[in-house]
Formats: C-alpha cells, structure tokens, sequence
C-alpha cells in the first residue's frame, strides 16, 4: 500500500480486492488429498494493477478461480472491490469465446442487460478489431482471439479484472504489441486488476504490485510493489527492476 | 474426407464439377433400371412394373385420396416428432448433466430402449382407446428413449471451460441456455432427428395399420388385403417423396444455418 501517490484517479468502486486464502485441497484421482495453497494472503489497492508469479502448479490458477467463484470449497475469505456489487471480467488462459457467434456478439453477450446497446466503437477501434466485428472466432488467429477476449473483459467495465496468463503462447512479437494495448485499455480506466504470469518482464512492466509465491502448497514468498507510472517505464529502468527483483528473489527470472 | 474428395474433384477436369447431381441421377436410374427388368423376367402380379406403379399413384392422387391419407400420416409423424425431441431432449440433457439422476433412470431408459413398439402400441390401444392421442403418444414413446441418449451424450460432452465464462459474465440461465448449451447440443439435435424422422414414420404405418381409419398404413393394409402390390408400392413411395422433400427444403437448410459458423472444411 505504499504506492497511493499516484497520479491516475483509482477506479472500479471503493475498495481494493482482499485476498485471504487459508487452505484450499483437492481430491486426487487416487482418492488422496493434494493440498494446493498452503496460505495465501494479499490485497490490491483499487484501481491498481497486480501480478502473481509462482513456479508451475503451485495454485496461482486456482487462486484466480476461487477469486472469481469457480471454486467455492476453500478456506478463508474475499474481499472483492465495490464489496462484489461490481461485475468482474475474466480473461483466461485460452480465449474462451463461443465459436458459433460473431466477435461482436461474443463481446455484446457478456454486456449487462442495461447496457446492452451500448457503442462499442471505441474499445473495438483501440483494439484493432473494427473490420473482424462480424468475423466468427474459427476465422481469426490466436492473437485476435486474444484481443477479442481482453474486449469482452473491457467492455463490462468491471470492477475487477482478472487475467491468466492472457499472452501465453503467443509470438513475442504479438505478445509485445498486446501487453501494450492492454496498458493502453486499462489506463484509459484503471480497474482493479489481477493477472497471473510465468513472465517477469511483462510483471514488471505491466504492474504496480507482484506477489511472489513458493512452490506448492502455495504460500507468500514475498511483495514487490512498483511506483513508476507506467508511462515512465523504459528499457533501461526495466532491467535495474529485473535485476533488483532478480536479487532478491533468487530463481525467478 | 471432404479435403481429398475436394483434391480428387480437383484433378479431373470438367466432368468432375458436373459430378454429384449427375451421379445422384445415375445412381436413380440405375436402380430403377433394375426394377423395371426384374419385373419384365418376372412378370407376375406381385412385381408390377414402374409404368403400373404409376398408374396406381395416378388412380389414387385423382381423386384426392392419396394426398389425404399423405397429410394425415405427416400430420402423426409432425406431432409424434415434436413431443419425442421435446420430452426426449429435457430428459437427456438432465440425465447428461447430473450423474445421480442417470444412474437411476438409466436401468428405465435401458428398458424403454428395448420395448418393442409392436408392445407399445398394442398398449397404448389398449389403455388409451384407439384414439389420436394414443397414436401419437405410441409414436412418440418409441422415440423418446433414443432421442434420451443422443442428447445424454451432448449434455455430457458440453465445453466446460465455456460454462465457467458464462458464470464469470453472468450470463443466467436463460442466456446460457441458448448461447452456450444449445449451439452445443445442436450435432446431437441433428443426428437424434434424422434417426428419429425415419424411425417416426415407419412407426406411424404400423400404429396407422393397427387402430386408425385413414393413413399411409391404412391404405397399405387395405391393399394388402386386395393385394394390390402396385398401390402398395405408389403410397409407399410418394411418402418417401414427401420426406425427401422435407430433408431437402427444412433439415438440410436448417442445418447449414445453424452450423455457418464452422469452418468450411468441417461442413463435409
């Protein structure tokens, strides 16, 4: 919570995102119990940008899923921002969009009854998807899906916004240009947002706050919080951040 | 298959993009040829030549009789069809979607499947009276259980990862139901109505044959008893006509509408 100076007005409703996850186990096939988060605890103020990073399968996946109610067996509490009034959109791993709509109604279906007709031009321009609107997701390569997904999670106007791992198997030329509209769509509204990542870089230039976590049983490895606005973030303050991080938090980069 | 089927048409030159409606007709008149020769060698009362056929159909459609015994079969056959795929979806879907409820309604549906419809209608008469209503529910109840385990196999195959993001964008049920669950089911829809009409309309002469007064299955068994082959074969025919046309002009463009969303080469 260090990081209040900033300039930009916090959106998404009063209140950040509390997370405080005290036990979460699975049932195994073999009938034995896996325990996938020891202990996981953090907040994110609102209107700011967190990351979570941890080693393969150590339950940041499943943290994100108790965070948007897919997973209600666990133990601990929520907090969610506009103490879960607001909508929370969700960008997953692979794009998740109904194959037998257009792009514009897969985005139009998820908007909010009262706000069904809204002009969804701008979001769509910003993102370059104009000319795909009537386009069906079968026609469209990964990376369009993908923006067509992060669109859906913009259009709502959520309160929070949770991402996974929402530029994995991309191109890194793509992935590059995505991240980059990411910032853009959020910083013209900064939401609450949660995103999990195997990749620093794009941690350290996308948030304000990454969340280390160990190996599983998840548990707090440790909290990074970043001042820098992100407008102010160039090649070099990013590689003094990667080494500092590198430091401290030995094996993550 | 649609690929090298694309490729071999490729190669042969112009006959070739002539092939499927020409094929079609040859395929036709070959199996008519056929017809009209063993009638010739055979040349009995009971293998009437194609020309005797039509004269028959002639006979009948003149007076209006034909169409009306035609129109009331599809009129059975319609009816019986909506109430199987209505009644058969919902159940199957549920059983598809909650384990519990399958594994106790299973050891029913296995026996529903293996009543044999003679069974069905004979009871259905017995118990109903022989009315409409017991016509069409005989028709319907030997559907519904293979209309039950298509759909069972869609409800269990639904993308769950779909399901979590109508959840996450609070969909409700009304909006998951036909965005997300029944463009899903829409294959199993497909194939449980094919297998159903064909199995509907032969089940529909046999209850016709059995307790009502007017019908395709009707006129056959009359004609059965004046053994008159070449009627037999004319009703026979122009109701397979008439499914041929709903095939053509209803399923088939139903079908292209609601799959344009798939890739080109996946149509087949």
């Amino acid at each position: 919570m260090s990081n209040l100076s900033k300039p930009i007005p916090p959106a998404g409703g009063p209140g950040g995102l509390a997370v405080e996850i005290r036990g979460k186990t699975f049932r195994g096939a073999d009938g034995g119990d896996v325990r996938a988060i020891e202990n996981v605890a953090f907040e994110v103020a609102a209107g700011r940008f967190a990351t979570l990073i941890g080693p393969s399968g150590c339950g940041k996946t499943t943290t994100l899923r108790i965070i948007l109610g897919l997973d209600p067996d666990f133990k601990g509490r929520l907090k969610l921002p506009a103490d879960g009034a607001g909508r929370v959109a969700a960008v997953f791993q692979e794009p998740r969009l109904l194959p037998w709509r257009s792009v514009e109604e897969n985005v139009r279906l998820a908007l909010p009854e009262e706000d069904a007709g809204r002009d969804l031009d701008p979001l769509f321009a910003t993102l370059g998807l104009t000319e795909m609107r009537s386009r069906y997701p079968s026609e469209l390569s990964l990376g369009l899906a993908r923006r067509v997904s992060l669109a859906r999670a913009f259009a709502i106007r959520p309160s929070l916004l949770i991402l996974d791992e929402p530029f994995v198997s991309l191109d890194e030329q793509t992935a590059t240009r995505l991240r980059k509209l990411l910032i853009e769509v959020w910083s013209a509204r900064p939401t609450t947002a949660l995103m999990v990542t195997h990749n620093l870089r794009e941690a350290v230039q996308l948030s304000d706050r990454i969340v280390f976590l160990t190996e599983r049983p998840a548990r707090i490895r440790g909290v990074h919080d970043i001042v820098t606005p992100h407008g102010e973030r160039d090649t070099r303050w990013r590689e003094t951040t990667l080494s500092v991080i590198a430091k401290r938090y030995s094996g993550v980069l | 298959m649609a690929l090298e089927l694309d490729r071999v048409a490729a190669d042969r030159s112009i006959p070739s993009r002539l092939a499927p409606g020409i094929v079609t007709l040859l395929s036709l008149a070959g199996l008519l040829a056929i017809w009209w020769i063993a009638a010739i060698v055979a040349d009995s009362r009971v293998l009437p030549a194609p020309p005797a056929v039509a004269e028959a159909f002639w006979r009948d459609a003149r007076t209006g009789e034909l169409f009306f015994h035609l129109a009331m079969t599809l009129m059975r056959v319609a009816g019986a069809f909506v109430i199987a795929m209505a009644v058969g979806s919902a159940i199957g879907i549920v059983l598809g979607m909650n384990r519990e409820a399958n594994r106790f309604f299973d050891p029913w549906l296995i026996l529903f499947l293996n009543v044999p419809a003679l069974v069905i209608i004979v009871l259905a008469y017995i118990w109903f009276g022989l009315n409409e209503a017991a016509a069409i529910g005989a028709i319907a109840v030997n559907k519904i259980p293979n209309a039950v385990v298509t759909l069972r196999e869609g409800a269990r195959a639904l993308d769950r990862d779909l399901e979590e993001m109508a959840k996450v964008y609070r969909f409700g049920p009304a909006k998951t139901l036909r965005h997300v669950i029944l463009p899903q089911l829409q294959p199993y829809f497909a194939a449980a109505s094919r297998s159903g009409i064909s199995l509907i309309w032969k089940i529909a002469l046999v209850v016709e044959l059995l307790g009502r007064s007017n019908g395709v299955g009707f006129q056959i068994n009359l004609y059965f008893q004046l053994f008159d082959v070449a009627a037999i074969l004319a009703y026979t025919l122009a109701f397979v006509a008439v499914m041929l046309i709903i095939e053509f002009l209803l399923v088939q463009p139903f079908e292209a509408h609601s799959t344009r969303w798939r890739p080109r080469r996946a149509r087949g």
